[in-house]
């Protein structure tokens, strides 16, 4: 798969027949689109798509390094962790009464302490808000792509969500 | 066992998790549950708070590939995503009113006559050219994708987008209920109801469930069941068999993915089956 983007060709043969009616590269068509409209409207789709793809790469790449810096940090504190004989097993730090911060607060005590868990726990939280982070940036490319029905569309998904985090704290 | 032991070889698995994941548009956590759970004999609320995590992990991974190359499509999926936030949101809500036990042989059912249908699909594969669905014309949900086992462009039409709609609701709702199965629930309401190819269902499930699964991570955190020395090797090695799964898909045939698909979700419905009765 090559890092270019493959020229979008129009969908199936719809029907052929139809007038293409100019500006209706996008939706809220009440007909099946003609084949040339389709193919400017996924010239359009498709520069959504690689700003979505872009936001989705970023992310992953920035919660796995914060992640694998935070894990040679926790190794690193704890020599006896490595050792193949070491005094640790793995259940201490696994079982139903394991501590590690798990509120905002605490995460920022661990972070200002420099802790190996407390940056494991940040690149996790990286990981999970970046399919948040890519419908807001789905919002903002249907909009400047004046596509309103979709960014509507994804405008409510994203609210749902902001909820959802909301109803999480309380 | 040592930590080190541990993260290595939970790592490891993650990477086969992360490849199943990507390939059937699940998140893993058929995988990353069980094995936590019985091999690592791991706290089951933090095992669930893994696979939460792994979920988020196959997506992103997935996607970020799968958009670009248009294998997943990207108006159809969000549009989707109305239905299942909604219904996850609604879960939220239901789940001291309903007793897990029913819903567990409820959905387990559902899942059950999913695989048949998915099943049954696997000579009829082929796409539509005309589309009477309103909804779909109003959005354009249509769409084409390039598939590389075939070497050529494959268009296509979507049907069905009101039944789609319901499915992903439930999809939503019995992911915030029990846990599970949101990704076993889109693939057949994309693939069977609303008639996308068997890999763009896969690919756009793919996309969908990170999305699903953010909705209710929130709360795991704040609840503690996210282990760093647990999320660390799951979200790094899923990571990156997400990313090779999705080289994978594009050159793999529809029918392997269907019937990888399908033995997939007999397992689940299984699992989810013997959950209901036994517990």
């Amino acid at each position: 798969m090559s890092d270019t983007p493959r020229p979008p060709t129009g969908p199936a043969p719809g029907p052929a027949e139809e007038v293409p009616l100019a500006g209706l590269e996008r939706s809220g068509a009440r007909r099946a689109l003609t084949p040339d409209e389709a193919r400017r409207m996924a010239a359009k789709v498709h520069r959504v798509e690689l700003a979505i793809s872009l936001v989705l790469r970023v992310g992953v790449v920035a919660s796995v390094l914060v992640i694998a810096v935070g894990l040679g940090l926790m190794f690193a504190h704890h020599g006896s962790w490595v050792r193949l004989d070491g005094p640790v097993s793995y259940r201490a730090l696994t079982s139903a009464t394991t501590s590690f911060p798990h509120s905002f607060g605490a995460l920022g005590r661990a972070l200002a302490s420099g802790e190996g868990r407390g940056i494991v726990v940040l690149g996790v939280l990286i990981l999970i808000l970046t399919p948040v982070l890519r419908v807001a940036v789905g919002v903002i490319s249907f909009a400047y792509e004046k596509d309103t029905p979709m960014a509507l569309v994804t405008l409510f998904v994203l609210a749902v969500l902001v909820g959802s985090f909301f109803l999480a704290g309380a | 066992m040592t930590p080190l032991d541990f993260v290595v070889s939970l790592a490891l698995i993650s990477v086969a998790a992360g490849v199943l994941g990507s390939l059937v548009g699940l998140g893993g956590g058929v995988v990353i549950v069980p094995v936590l759970t019985l091999l690592y004999h791991v706290d089951i609320r933090l095992a669930i708070g893994a696979s939460i995590v792994s979920v988020i992990a196959t997506s992103s991974g997935a996607a970020a590939a799968y958009v670009r190359d248009r294998m997943a499509n990207l108006r159809a999926g969000m549009f989707l995503e109305v239905a299942t936030t909604t219904g996850a949101l609604t879960g939220a809500y239901l789940t001291t009113l309903l007793p897990a036990r029913f819903l567990f042989v409820f959905f387990g059912l559902i899942l059950a006559y999913s695989s048949v249908t998915t099943f049954r699909r696997r000579h009829v594969d082929a796409p539509l050219t005309v589309s009477n669905d309103r909804i779909a014309n109003y959005f354009n949900l249509h769409g084409s994708y390039h598939d590389l086992a075939e070497g050529r462009e494959i268009a296509y039409k979507v049907v069905g987008t009101k039944l789609g709609l319901s499915i992903m609701y439930a999809a939503g709702l019995v992911s915030a209920l029990l846990g599970i199965g949101s990704g076993a629930l889109k693939v057949p309401a994309m693939d069977s109801a609303m008639h996308l190819p068997m890999k763009v269902s896969s690919a756009t499930s793919n996309f969908m469930i990170g999305v699903t699964a953010a909705a209710s991570a929130g709360v795991y955190f704040i609840r503690g069941q996210i282990d760093p020395i647990i999320a660390a090797p799951v979200a790094a090695g899923v990571l990156l068999g997400a990313t090779v799964g999705a080289r994978i898909l594009g050159r793999t045939a529809s029918k392997t993915i269907r019937i990888l698909f399908v033995v997939v979700l007999v397992v689940i419905s299984l699992e989810m089956l013997q959950k209901g009765f036994l517990s």
